[in-house]
């Protein structure tokens, strides 16, 4: 595992540049209508890049639709099933809008009424660009990749995990595809690879991966 | 001189390393800030802060401002309260010797840069006199959301002709023909009005003000001004009174409008009555006083019914102070409710979590600690300046 990789690993942060769109919803039928129309890159912005936003101060709601239901519209069944969409497990971003789709399609067929925001706020649809920032020097060897990893702004875990396997199509994300591909330790890749990064911040996932990471730096030590 | 390092101090970790990696992508670019002046609140505050810590990025970063007659300044205040949803009568004549005092300051200024960002009504209009290259940026500080008719239908081709507009919520934009990000405000955390002050400094400054720090504070800092329900906050401090010996202090600047004066003599005399109850009217620079009472209060209040951003919310977390703030404009970005303080609807809601808290002083520790380090992740100006890096890497490649 001291061995230097042929490809260096270059860690990336980045910055969220948030568009407003024209769309926006008052009540749960006119958030089915919107989620219809709205790009791929605001349903992203609105699931995954919740986890880029998130602080573990705050509740936990798993994205902006869950917590405006919950918070605004105060319809916490809804919230509790949109909720528990976890996007890290749909193949799309299509078939992700799918999901949330049919979720408050399916909790309205059992509403009377159709829940709106009387008191709170009405959701605004937006999207993000994002910004690649190269940080720190460039790794070739796991013990220096641990190095970066300690260290780096927290954006660029979400970038690596979520960013590049979500929106970029590298789908075992970066960290496993470089040990995997130009370490050669497969066994740590594919154990990288599993974390779940839904439900959970930034700083958590940096701690799994670290801790993956030591784990097999004092084995090859061994 | 203030340096970018000195902000590792405040910023959170990571966050000057991505400031400079990200200057490294625009180094010796122009970005050029507009305004309608260097002084007040708004943009201006926190220009002072912003420019020359992008000139120290290494951006060639400038900032201009416009002027001109009373007329001109009349009708600019006057289109701002209109694009705000206030009433006014804006006339042809007036809405063109508007126009045609930008366009004297268009031939007085350089407008040339990678990057124009113009900000707020006053220099609205230059973006006419644009040249080929660079790109423009309106940047909106106010909630035009509900904006007159008249005053959006003049403005609006105007807004048009810019490449984007930047706005702090999205709830505050308009429907536009060009992309509309949000950016949102912030404090500098090493000003005058916000930097640490010992315990000793604080209570001097206190002191001057005639302000005894011998019971429970609950503060307002805000203009007297009925958007900010300060007549509010004193039947919110009187069913606090009931059962917390307290004290109550309204900290603002006064303001030549009929409502405000009016506010202002309603408010004294509540004072007159009440000697719990100070009402403090401070010049526009007393940056230092104000610092000075939101370390010393021990909840603060910001009790708007209409509001913009309401960065006083932030300025009291940076302070650990946990916030009650009304359910409106920025606020409701700004408190997380249950977390670093409340959001209300009424004054007995206020009064209500008011008392919830001081019966639960373990919670104005706590909820003080988390609003700080929420307006350390996302209301500081090293954020603010992150997010006009990402912009102009954004627009000019």
């Amino acid at each position: 595992m001291t061995a230097a990789a042929p490809r260096p690993f270059t860690f990336i942060g980045c910055v969220e540049l948030r568009q407003a769109l024209d769309h926006r919803a008052r009540d749960e039928r006119e958030l089915l209508d919107r989620l219809e129309d709205v790009p791929p890159d605001s349903v992203f912005y609105h699931t995954h890049g919740y986890f880029l936003r998130h602080r573990p101060i705050t509740t936990a709601y798993g994205n902006d639709f869950a917590a405006w239901v919950a918070v605004h519209v105060r319809d916490q069944v809804l919230a509790e099933r949109l909720a528990v969409i976890n996007p890290f497990e749909t193949a799309s971003l299509e078939d992700l809008r799918e999901e949330l789709m049919s979720v408050v399609y399916d909790h309205l067929l059992r509403m009377s009424s159709v829940p709106r925001v009387e008191f709170g706020e009405v959701f605004h649809f937006q999207q993000s660009h994002i910004v690649e920032v190269p940080l720190g020097p460039a790794a070739t060897t796991l013990a220096e990749f641990r190095a970066g990893l300690s260290e780096v702004d927290a954006s660029a875990i979400y970038f690596h995990m979520v960013e590049a396997r979500a929106r970029l199509g590298r789908r075992s994300g970066d960290f496993a595809e470089w040990i995997r591909t130009a370490l050669a330790l497969p066994a740590l890749a594919e154990r990288i690879e599993r974390i779940d990064a839904y439900m959970t911040s930034l700083e958590r996932v940096r701690a799994r991966v670290l801790t993956l990471v030591d784990a097999a730096l004092e084995g090859d030590a061994a | 001189m203030i340096t970018i390092d000195d902000y590792r101090r405040v910023a959170p970790p990571g966050a000057i390393d991505m400031l400079l990696r990200l200057a490294e992508r625009v180094r010796g670019r122009r970005l050029l800030h507009v305004s309608g002046g260097r002084f007040g609140g708004g943009p201006a505050e926190i220009l002072h802060t912003l420019v020359p810590m992008t000139a120290d990025l290494g951006v060639d970063a400038a900032w201009e401002i416009t002027g001109g007659d009373p007329g001109f300044y009349t009708t600019a205040a006057g289109l701002r309260a209109a694009l705000e949803g206030a009433e006014r009568v804006l006339t042809d004549e007036a809405l063109d010797h508007y126009v045609e005092m930008n366009r004297v300051s268009a031939k007085k200024l350089s407008l040339e840069a990678d990057l124009v960002l113009v900000h707020d009504v006053q220099p609205l209009t230059l973006v006419e006199h644009r040249g080929e290259a660079g790109r423009w940026i309106w940047g909106c500080h106010f909630d035009a959301s509900r904006a007159q008719r008249r005053a959006w239908g003049v403005l609006r081709p105007y807004v048009n002709r810019y490449d984007a507009a930047i706005f702090s919520l999205p709830k505050f934009g308009r429907r536009l023909a060009i992309p509309r990000y949000v950016i949102a405000p912030s404090i500098d955390p090493l000003s005058e009005k916000n930097r640490d002050l010992t315990s000793r400094e604080v209570t001097t400054l206190v002191r001057a003000l005639g302000v005894a720090q011998d019971k429970p504070m609950l503060l307002q800092v805000a203009p007297f001004t009925p958007a900010e329900d300060p007549l509010g906050v004193v039947n919110v401090y009187r069913l606090v009174r009931k059962h917390y010996n307290v004290r109550l202090v309204l900290a603002g600047t006064g303001d030549p409008e009929r409502e405000s004066r009016e506010t202002l003599a309603e408010l004294r005399e509540a004072a007159r009555h009440d000697p719990d109850i100070a009402v403090l009217e401070l010049p526009p620079d007393a940056h230092l006083q104000i610092n000075a009472l939101q370390r010393a209060a021990t909840i603060v209040l910001q009790k708007s019914v209409h509001e913009a951003f309401g960065l006083g919310a932030a300025e009291a977390m940076w302070k650990g102070k946990p916030v009650v703030g009304g359910f409106a404009g920025g606020l409701t970005q700004q408190i997380v409710y249950d977390v670093t303080g409340y959001t209300v609807h009424s004054v007995e809601g206020a009064a209500f979590r008011l008392r919830h808290l001081l019966n639960n002083p373990e919670l104005i520790a706590r909820m003080g600690a988390a609003g700080r380090e929420h307006v350390r992740r996302s209301f500081l100006v090293t954020r603010h300046l992150t997010d006009y890096m990402a912009l102009l890497i954004h627009l000019t490649g």
